[in-house]
C-alpha cells in the first residue's frame, strides 16, 4: 500500500524501530555463528546475546539470570503457568482474572479440564478488580495467581504490586502477564514482588518471534523446552539471535522514552479522547479513565457496528482495532467489555486507537475529523436512534 | 480482516436504498443488537409487484452489503417471485460472503419474508409460536436452524453456527443443534416415516444418542409435521389440482394451522372453501395429523 498510513493499533504490534533494524541486521547477514559453538567467528553472536540480556535486564531491574528468551508473550505465559503449576503437583487451584488475554484465558480453560479448580476474578464496570474478594479467593490449594499488569484492550492497569504483596504473605508465586506494560510504564522488579513476568518483542518497536520470560531467582521453574543447555537449561533451542539483539536494543529505546510515553504520548491520547467524546454524542470510554496505559483509548458509540467503523476508518487509511463480535472471530462481542458490563448498545460499538511515540499531532487531528464522519454515516443507516 | 469481495466491498462503501420510507407498505425488522446486527426493510408494494425497497441496518460490512443487495434484488419482482429469494442468492448477488458471515444473508431473506408475510397479513413472525428457541444468547430457534440445514445443504454444527448464529456464543446449545441437525438431515433423506426406532446408521458419528428420547416423542415435532404436510400437498393434493387447472402453495405452517394460497383456476373456483376443507384439509389430517386445521390466504 502506498497511501498515507495512520496507525493507531500499537497494542496489537508496533512498527520496528530504525535503531532496531540497525541493530539486528549483522545477525541476520555475515554474523550468522551459533552463540554455543566453540571458535571466535560465533564469538560476536556470543556477545551480542548477552549484550540483550543486559539491555533486558536493565529495563526490567532485573538480574540477567533471571531472564529466559522466549519466541513470544504467549511462549512466556505457558511457560510460566505450567512450570508453576508442575512445581507443586499437589496444589490445585489457579486463580485469574476474566479479563486476561487469551494467552492466559485459554490456558485456565484448558486447566479446568484437566481437574484444576479456577477462580475467574470479575471486574466492575470500569474493569478494575476488587482486592478484597482477590485475597479471599486464596485458598490452601491455591498453586498460582497469574494476573495481568495492563490490559490490550481498555490499557487498564491491574494493582500488581499489591496482588503481588497479598501472594506473598500467603506463600503463592504470582505471573503477571506484562505484554502491554513494559515500556509503556516503568516496571522495576527489584520492588514489585512478581516471581514470573512474561513480556513480547513487538508490542515495544522489535520484530514478532521473539519475547521474553522473566523468573525470580529462587522460584522453582521447570523447562517447557527440553533438550539443550541454552538459557542454562530453562529453554531448549538455539538462540535467535537478530530477534534477541532487536529486543535488547528495543527494551534501551524503551526505557529512554518512557517519559515521553508518559508525556506526549499520554498528552496525544487525551486530546483525541477529549475532542471524539465532545463531537460524537452517545459515545463512552471503556476503561478506567484514572488508571491507564497512556497510549491506549477505547471508546464505544452507541447503536453503530465496530466492523463496519474499522473499515471505514480503513478508507482513511486509519487503522484500529474493535472489540465488536465481527471482528473477535467470535459471534460475541469481547469477552473484556462482557465482563465489565459494557451494554450491547455499546459494546458492539467499541473502537480501541492505541498510540505510541512515533505517533503525531497532525495524525491525532486527522483522525478527531474523520471519526465523527465516520460514526455519522453509520447511524444514519442504522434502525436504532436513541 | 476478512477477505471480501468487490462487490460486497462496494455496496457496503456505497450503500444503495438507504433509510426509513415514510409511504411504506411492508416493514419488517429482524434481528437485535444484542445479536451484533438488525435489518429493518421497507417495501413499497403496488399490484403485486415491488416497486421500490429500503433499509436500515445496525450491523458489520457484510450485514450492510447484504441489506443494500436485497433492496436492489426484489425491486420489480412480483412478491411471490420475491419470496422464492433465498440466502444463497443475496450471497451469490454478492459474490460470495464469508462463511463466517453467512448470517448476514440469510438476516436479509428472512426480513424480505417477515415483509411479505406482513403485507399478505399473515402472522408477522413467522413459526416462533410454535417453533423452540434453541440458542439463547442469539434467539435462535429449531425450525430456523432446521431451515438452514434444508436450504444450504449444511452438515455440520460449526456451519449452522455460520449460517444462524446458534451455537456461537456460550456454546451451551451446540447438543442440541446436533440433534436437530441429524433429525433434519435424516428427514431430508426421506426416511423419517419409515425408519425403525434406533436405527442410527445413517447419522454423523456421534449424533446417535442425542436424539433418542424424541423416538418416542407422541406428538410431531414443527420440523417434523412440516415435512409431512409438504410431502401430503406435493404428492397427493397438487396433482388432484392439477386435474382441474388448479394449484396450492403452501404457505406457512404455525403450529397445526397451515396456511396454503390456491393458484390457477382454484383462485377464481366458486367452491374453493370446499375444496381446502373437504379435501386439503382432509388429506392433511389423514396423512399428517388429526389435529390439523388449512386456512386460505389470499396473496
Amino acid at each position: 500500500m502506498s497511501e498515507k498510513i495512520i496507525y493507531f493499533d500499537n497494542n496489537a504490534t508496533t512498527g520496528v524501530a530504525p535503531e532496531v533494524l540497525e541493530a539486528m541486521l549483522p545477525y541476520l547477514g555475515p554474523e550468522y555463528g551459533n552463540p554455543s559453538s566453540m571458535y571466535r567467528f560465533a564469538g560476536a553472536s556470543q556477545r551480542a546475546v548477552q549484550k540483550a540480556r543486559e539491555q533486558t535486564a536493565a529495563l526490567l531491574g532485573a538480574g540477567t539470570e533471571e531472564i529466559i528468551f522466549t519466541s513470544c508473550g504467549t511462549e512466556s505465559d505457558s511457560t510460566a503457568i505450567l512450570s508453576a503449576l508442575r512445581a507443586r503437583p499437589d496444589k490445585k487451584h489457579f486463580v485469574t482474572t476474566r479479563i486476561e488475554h487469551p494467552a492466559v484465558m485459554a490456558l485456565g480453560q484448558q486447566l479446568e479440564q484437566d481437574g484444576y479448580t479456577v477462580t475467574w476474578l470479575g471486574v466492575d464496570d470500569k474493569g478494575r478488580v476488587n482486592l478484597d474478594e482477590f485475597t479471599r479467593s486464596l485458598a490452601r490449594d491455591t498453586a498460582l495467581v497469574s494476573m495481568m499488569y495492563a490490559n490490550n484492550e481498555t490499557g487498564n492497569i491491574y494493582p500488581v504490586a499489591e496482588v503481588g504483596a497479598i501472594c506473598r504473605e500467603r506463600g503463592v508465586p504470582f505471573h503477571v502477564d506484562a505484554v502491554q506494560a513494559v515500556g509503556k510504564l516503568p516496571v522495576n522488579l527489584e520492588e514489585l514482588p512478581i516471581d514470573y513476568l512474561s513480556m513480547s518483542g513487538h508490542k515495544i518497536h522489535a520484530p514478532k518471534g521473539i519475547g521474553l520470560l522473566y523468573v525470580r531467582r529462587g522460584t522453582p521453574f521447570r523447562p517447557f523446552l527440553r533438550g539443550g543447555h541454552q538459557e542454562r537449561g530453562r529453554r531448549a533451542g538455539t538462540e535467535a539471535v537478530p530477534n534477541i539483539v532487536a529486543l535488547g536494543a528495543a527494551c534501551e529505546l524503551a526505557g529512554k522514552h518512557i517519559d515521553e510515553e508518559n508525556g506526549r504520548v499520554k498528552a496525544l491520547r487525551d486530546d483525541l479522547q477529549k475532542r471524539l467524546l465532545e463531537s460524537i454524542p452517545d459515545s463512552i470510554i471503556n476503561g478506567d479513565p484514572e488508571n491507564r496505559l497512556p497510549g491506549t483509548l477505547n471508546i464505544s458509540f452507541k447503536n453503530v457496528e465496530g466492523e463496519a467503523i474499522l473499515l471505514l476508518l480503513d478508507q482513511y487509511g486509519i487503522c484500529a482495532s474493535s472489540g465488536s463480535a465481527c471482528t473477535s472471530g467470535s459471534l460475541e462481542p469481547s469477552h473484556v467489555l462482557r465482563a465489565m458490563g459494557v451494554p450491547f448498545t455499546y459494546s458492539h460499538g467499541s473502537v480501541r486507537l492505541s498510540l505510541c511515540r512515533y505517533n503525531t499531532q497532525e495524525e491525532v487531528d486527522f483522525v478527531a475529523d474523520a471519526l465523527p464522519k465516520i460514526i455519522a454515516r453509520l447511524r444514519e443507516i442504522s434502525p436504532y436512534k436513541d | 480482516m476478512w477477505e471480501y469481495t468487490d462487490k460486497v466491498r462496494e455496496h457496503f462503501l456505497n450503500p444503495r436504498n438507504i433509510g426509513a420510507m415514510q409511504d411504506a407498505d411492508a416493514v419488517a425488522e429482524v434481528g437485535s443488537l444484542a445479536c451484533g446486527d438488525a435489518l429493518k426493510l421497507y417495501l413499497k408494494v403496488k399490484d403485486g409487484v415491488i416497486e421500490n425497497a429500503s433499509f436500515q441496518t445496525f450491523g458489520c460490512a457484510s450485514a450492510i452489503a447484504s441489506s443494500s443487495a436485497l433492496t436492489e434484488m426484489v425491486k420489480g419482482l412480483s412478491l411471490d417471485e420475491a419470496l422464492k429469494i433465498s440466502n444463497k442468492d443475496i450471497a451469490g448477488f454478492l459474490g460470495g460472503l464469508p462463511k463466517e458471515k453467512m448470517h448476514c444473508s440469510v438476516m436479509g431473506q428472512e426480513a424480505l419474508e417477515a415483509a411479505i408475510r406482513s403485507y399478505r397479513g399473515e402472522p408477522p413472525v413467522p413459526l416462533s409460536h410454535e417453533g423452540k428457541l434453541i440458542c439463547k444468547c442469539f434467539g435462535v430457534t429449531d425450525e430456523q436452524i432446521s431451515k438452514a440445514v434444508r436450504e444450504n445443504g449444511l452438515t455440520t454444527v460449526e456451519e449452522i453456527t455460520n449460517f444462524t448464529k446458534a451455537g456461537g456464543g456460550c456454546g451451551d446449545c451446540q447438543e442440541e443443534i446436533a440433534a436437530i441437525l441429524a433429525r433434519t438431515l435424516e428427514e431430508m433423506s426421506g426416511k423419517a416415516a419409515s425408519r425403525a426406532p434406533g436405527a442410527d446408521k445413517d447419522l454423523p458419528p456421534g449424533l446417535g444418542d442425542l436424539r433418542k428420547g424424541r423416538e418416542t416423542a407422541p406428538v410431531l415435532s414443527n420440523v417434523q409435521r412440516m415435512q409431512k404436510v409438504m410431502n401430503a400437498l406435493e404428492e397427493i393434493v397438487r396433482p388432484r389440482l392439477k386435474q382441474d387447472g388448479g394449484d396450492i402453495e403452501l404457505v406457512d405452517i404455525a403450529g397445526k394451522e397451515v396456511s396454503v394460497a390456491l393458484r390457477g383456476m382454484c383462485t377464481s373456483c366458486p367452491s374453493s372453501r370446499l375444496t381446502i376443507e373437504g379435501f386439503v384439509q382432509q388429506t392433511l389430517r389423514e396423512q399428517v395429523e388429526p389435529g390439523i386445521t388449512v386456512r386460505e390466504v389470499s396473496q
